[in-house]
């Protein structure tokens, strides 16, 4: 009978580190961290050898003092004495302003545009493809030089709207003007604001005004009507699937949720519109959307629009056809068998590159340097670091930025992606 | 029953006995007329759709193509092209309106192709564009010989001393030397496993290009002055041994390319950097960027792929930071703080700075694509590799980088596009590309005022580039795939 035995036991030897695959991955390792470490510690060194050799030292005291430059567009209160701190948050409100504003519109071309691109019409499919092609292969910022040099070119001076038979008229009944020195739209304003409102000493009425706090109510008073309304709609799919039968009127009460209470309290504030008017050769009153915004804000619409337009057709067209033929098979309308086979499966392909093209926007929006736009790179990354001649500081907090936020957003994708994972075993 | 039914037939005078020829479909189930209805004109929504396009097609052209077509291609100046203008079609109103100016392109050509590259020296870098397309050419059509592969191993550094010109013997020794590096590692690696053989490679370069007793004291010094040990005493009897051996001879490469020149002095004229511009800058930051960030890109990958967790670690933070800032703010990086990480007194000029930033950042990207590709391949295939007994650079390279890669091609592409676009930031920073052109023949008295011509003229170039590239990539991706769907 063949006995086993265990091999003798051989201890521990240093060509083990080498030779044995148990302990070489801990010895590459090991000397790789070394190795990265040293690469480090030499960097940093050679940071504080230079910064003491310019005589600088390494301080972000700068942010708390006088910025002494001005910014044109902002939405918080803001003037040449605040703070290179208060620039910063003005630029980075700023770059969120036109990355907000970009993501909606991106979303709403691409997806139309990719939808478009699958019909059955000739023109129009060909039409799309050019649109997608051509914003694909030219430099995004070609395209903002380019809708910013239409802007101001092309479009007509603010003197061409005087006068009796003027050259150029304000569209949209009146209310929207569209000048070379940008875009002038009506502002919602209140006559009963909770900031209060200045008196007019010659009528004694109140002139129309908006404050911070009219605003967050409004938007508080949606989001909770666009809750309300998704409760209405859970429980009447509840009642649904208990009982077979769909309760009347969900859709009117759905509806209702979002719109009433928001209409109640646009009413209560008194609301009204503060359209733009000439005076002298300008237009005053309104919002003023500047042309650089304008610029940024349509190219990087544009420009990411024809890539979400490819996500959304490759997503529609990642779903096998015997879906959709099954769903007929079953009985289904062509709109159920959209929203209900068809999108979510859908949804699935489209929703990660969709969130990461959201991030490229993001990051794209740093162009705006090219149209003077005063987003966070030209506020903390250009005018701040020229002023205080803190490049290291100033660069370290502008990448920290962008990095926090391209992290955040990765993050949501992260969760996302894990909740409509296929559950496989 | 059917007897009676055919002796009917025979006997009745009115039935056929022969087939009719078929008739043609009606006019509108057929040719063209059929394809319109159905494709332009077959619902009401549809209807509308294609009169709407066709209008707006029409509202475009109609702007467009008069301007275009009718534009003026000799002139001297805006003003000029104002006036032929007047006297061709008569007098228009409205600033640059009217017909395209045609005349600038004609007149700064050289500028937008070659930027301030000197004029009798054009050829060299039409040579080198078509040196590289004949180098790349053999990588991207595998029907073509592979003997090319020698011209494309030999391609960067023949590009390199055509376009910045100088002694020949630099790049020649340069190539000679990684192709000793190779040399080594393809020796070694049936030696001593496919780890070692590259470590010892990356040795033999570091040997060659640098003075290895000069970086023996440099390291010496440091870590002597880390730990605070007396100063300079160990590294100075060290460096005591340099001035046996003379400082000649290392570092191995120049030195040699030093002595050859001065036997043998072939060269052609040296043009720096900053003489660079327009496409050619592009171009060359471009390409530089995707060759150089292809095998950084694998290494990444594999890294972050790795089951080794500092490897891995440092991998997904390298690529996580690259990727989470935009190029714009790299590339300022390089031109305001790269001074501040590098050893005191080092300085190189803005394009190689660049260049490198272009390469660290397309190589985050690429690594990201090629990761997808490996997480793609199934199980199976690492499993089988390492059931054959390969270790992990034989499995990596026989195996799963082939696969990975196949499957990456379309998403390496659309980076090289993006990174060939994003080649036109560099205008912030103080180069001149074809967009800084374009302000700078702006800024010019005779060209003030014009936009559209430049613009399209920039635009069409990149596209032409831009969309060759996507095509080419959707070709290879139909003749790789290998499924039967």
């Amino acid at each position: 009978m063949a006995t086993m035995t265990d091999p003798p036991a051989e201890g521990f030897r240093l060509s083990q580190l080498l030779y044995d695959t148990r302990y070489r991955s801990a010895t590459i390792q090991v000397v790789a961290f070394f190795l990265v470490m040293a690469g480090l510690v030499w960097l940093v060194n050679n940071v504080v050898i230079n910064l003491s050799a310019a005589g600088k030292d390494f301080d972000f005291a700068f942010l708390n003092s006088r910025a002494g430059y001005d910014i044109n567009q902002r939405l918080i209160e803001y003037s040449n004495d605040s703070t290179h701190r208060r620039a910063a948050y003005v630029g980075i409100l700023n770059t969120l302003l036109v990355a907000f504003l970009g993501c909606i519109t991106a979303t709403i071309l691409g997806v139309i545009a990719g939808v478009l691109r699958l019909s059955k019409n000739w023109i129009v499919g060909r039409l799309m493809t050019v649109y997608v092609e051509g914003f694909r292969n030219i430099p995004l910022l070609l395209w903002i030089i380019v809708i910013f040099a239409i802007m101001t070119e092309s479009m007509p001076q603010p003197r061409d709207f005087r006068g009796e038979d003027a050259e150029a008229s304000m569209i949209l009944g009146e209310s929207v003007a569209v000048t070379n020195r940008g875009i002038y739209i009506p502002n919602l304003v209140f006559t009963r604001s909770l900031g209060g409102n200045e008196v007019d000493a010659e009528t004694g009425a109140a002139i129309a005004s908006a404050s911070f706090a009219d605003l967050a109510l409004l938007v508080a008073v949606i989001v909770a009507g666009f809750f309300a309304s998704g409760y209405i709609g859970r429980r009447a799919t509840a009642t649904q699937e208990r009982t077979g039968v769909r309760p009347p009127g969900v859709f009117w009460m759905r509806a209702g949720a979002i719109i009433l209470p928001a209409v109640i309290v646009l009413v209560a504030l008194g609301a009204t519109l503060d359209y733009p008017q000439l005076q002298g050769f300008n237009f005053s009153g309104g919002i003023h959307l500047r042309n650089s915004l304008i610029a940024l804000w349509f190219a990087l619409s544009l420009y990411t629009g024809a890539f979400i337009a490819e996500i959304v057709r490759a997503g529609i067209l990642s779903v096998s056809k015997g879906q959709t033929e099954a769903s007929s098979a079953l009985g289904m309308r062509p709109s159920w068998t959209m929203n209900l086979v068809i999108l979510p499966q859908a949804m699935r392909v489209i929703i990660p590159p969709l969130i990461s093209q959201f991030l490229n926007l993001t990051k794209n929006s740093s162009l705006a340097l090219a149209v003077g736009y005063m987003d966070v790179r030209s506020t903390l990354g250009g005018i701040t670091i020229n002023q205080t001649g803190r490049e290291l500081e100033g660069m370290l907090l502008l990448g920290g930025f962008y990095l926090l936020t391209s992290l955040i957003i990765s993050l949501f994708m992260n969760i996302y992606n894990n909740s409509v994972a296929l559950k496989e075993r | 029953m059917s007897e009676v039914h055919s002796e009917t037939a025979l006997n009745s005078a009115y039935v056929r006995t022969e087939m009719l020829p078929e008739q043609a479909p009606p006019v509108t189930a057929a040719g063209p007329i059929k394809w319109i209805r159905e494709n332009l004109f077959s619902s009401i929504a549809n209807t509308a759709m294609t009169l709407i396009s066709l209008y707006v097609i029409y509202v475009i052209l109609a702007a467009v193509l008069p301007w275009m077509v009718y534009g003026i291609w000799d002139a001297g100046s805006l003003n000029e092209c104002r006036e032929i203008r007047d006297e061709l079609y008569g007098p228009m109103d409205g600033h640059g309106g009217g017909v395209a100016c045609w005349a600038v392109l004609v007149d700064r050509w050289d500028q937008l192709i070659f930027g301030f590259y000197p004029s009798d020296l054009y050829w060299r870098p039409i040579l080198a564009v078509v040196i590289f397309l004949t180098g790349i050419a053999p990588v991207l059509y595998d029907s073509l010989p592979r003997k090319m592969l020698i011209l494309t191993a030999a391609m960067p550094f023949l590009c390199f001393w055509l376009l910045w010109g100088g002694s020949i013997w630099g790049p020649i020794m340069v190539a000679l030397g990684f192709a000793a590096a190779f040399l080594v590692v393809r020796q070694m690696s049936a030696v001593t496993g496919g780890l070692w053989a590259i470590l010892l490679g990356i040795l033999a370069l570091l040997f060659l290009f640098f003075d290895p007793i000069q970086l023996i004291a440099n390291i010496l010094d440091w870590v002597i002055g880390l730990v605070g040990g007396p100063d300079a005493a160990l590294s100075g009897a060290w460096r005591s041994v340099e001035g046996l051996v003379g400082g000649t001879i290392f570092p191995l490469v120049p030195a040699l390319s030093g002595l050859l020149y001065s036997i043998l002095p072939i060269e052609i004229p040296a043009v720096q950097s900053r003489e660079f511009g327009g496409f050619l800058l592009a171009v060359v930051i471009g390409a530089s960027g995707i060759i150089l960030s292809m095998p950084l890109g694998v290494i990444l990958a594999l890294g972050r792929q790795s089951d080794l967790l500092i490897i891995k670690g440092f991998s997904i933070i390298f690529i996580e930071v690259i990727r989470g800032v935009p190029l714009i703010v790299w590339l300022f990086t390089a031109q305001l703080l790269l001074g501040y990480f590098l050893p005191p007194g080092s300085n190189f000029d803005l394009m190689v700075r660049v260049i490198i930033m272009v390469t660290l950042f397309s190589s985050a990207y690429i690594a990201e694509v090629i990761r997808g590709g490996l997480a793609a391949l199934p199980r199976g295939q690492y499993e089988g590799a390492d059931s054959l007994g390969l270790n992990y650079w034989q499995s990596m390279q026989l195996i799963i980088l082939p696969q990975a890669l196949k499957i990456s091609i379309p998403g390496i592409v659309s980076t090289f596009i993006g990174l060939f676009k994003d080649t036109v930031l560099v205008v912030f920073i103080g180069l001149f590309d074809p967009i800084g052109f374009s302000n700078a023949i702006r800024a010019d008295t005779d060209w003030n005022g014009i936009y559209w011509e430049l613009f399209i003229f920039i635009g069409l170039c990149f596209f032409i580039c831009c969309f060759g590239m996507s095509r080419y990539s959707q070709w290879l991706e139909r003749k790789l795939t290998t499924d039967h769907r």
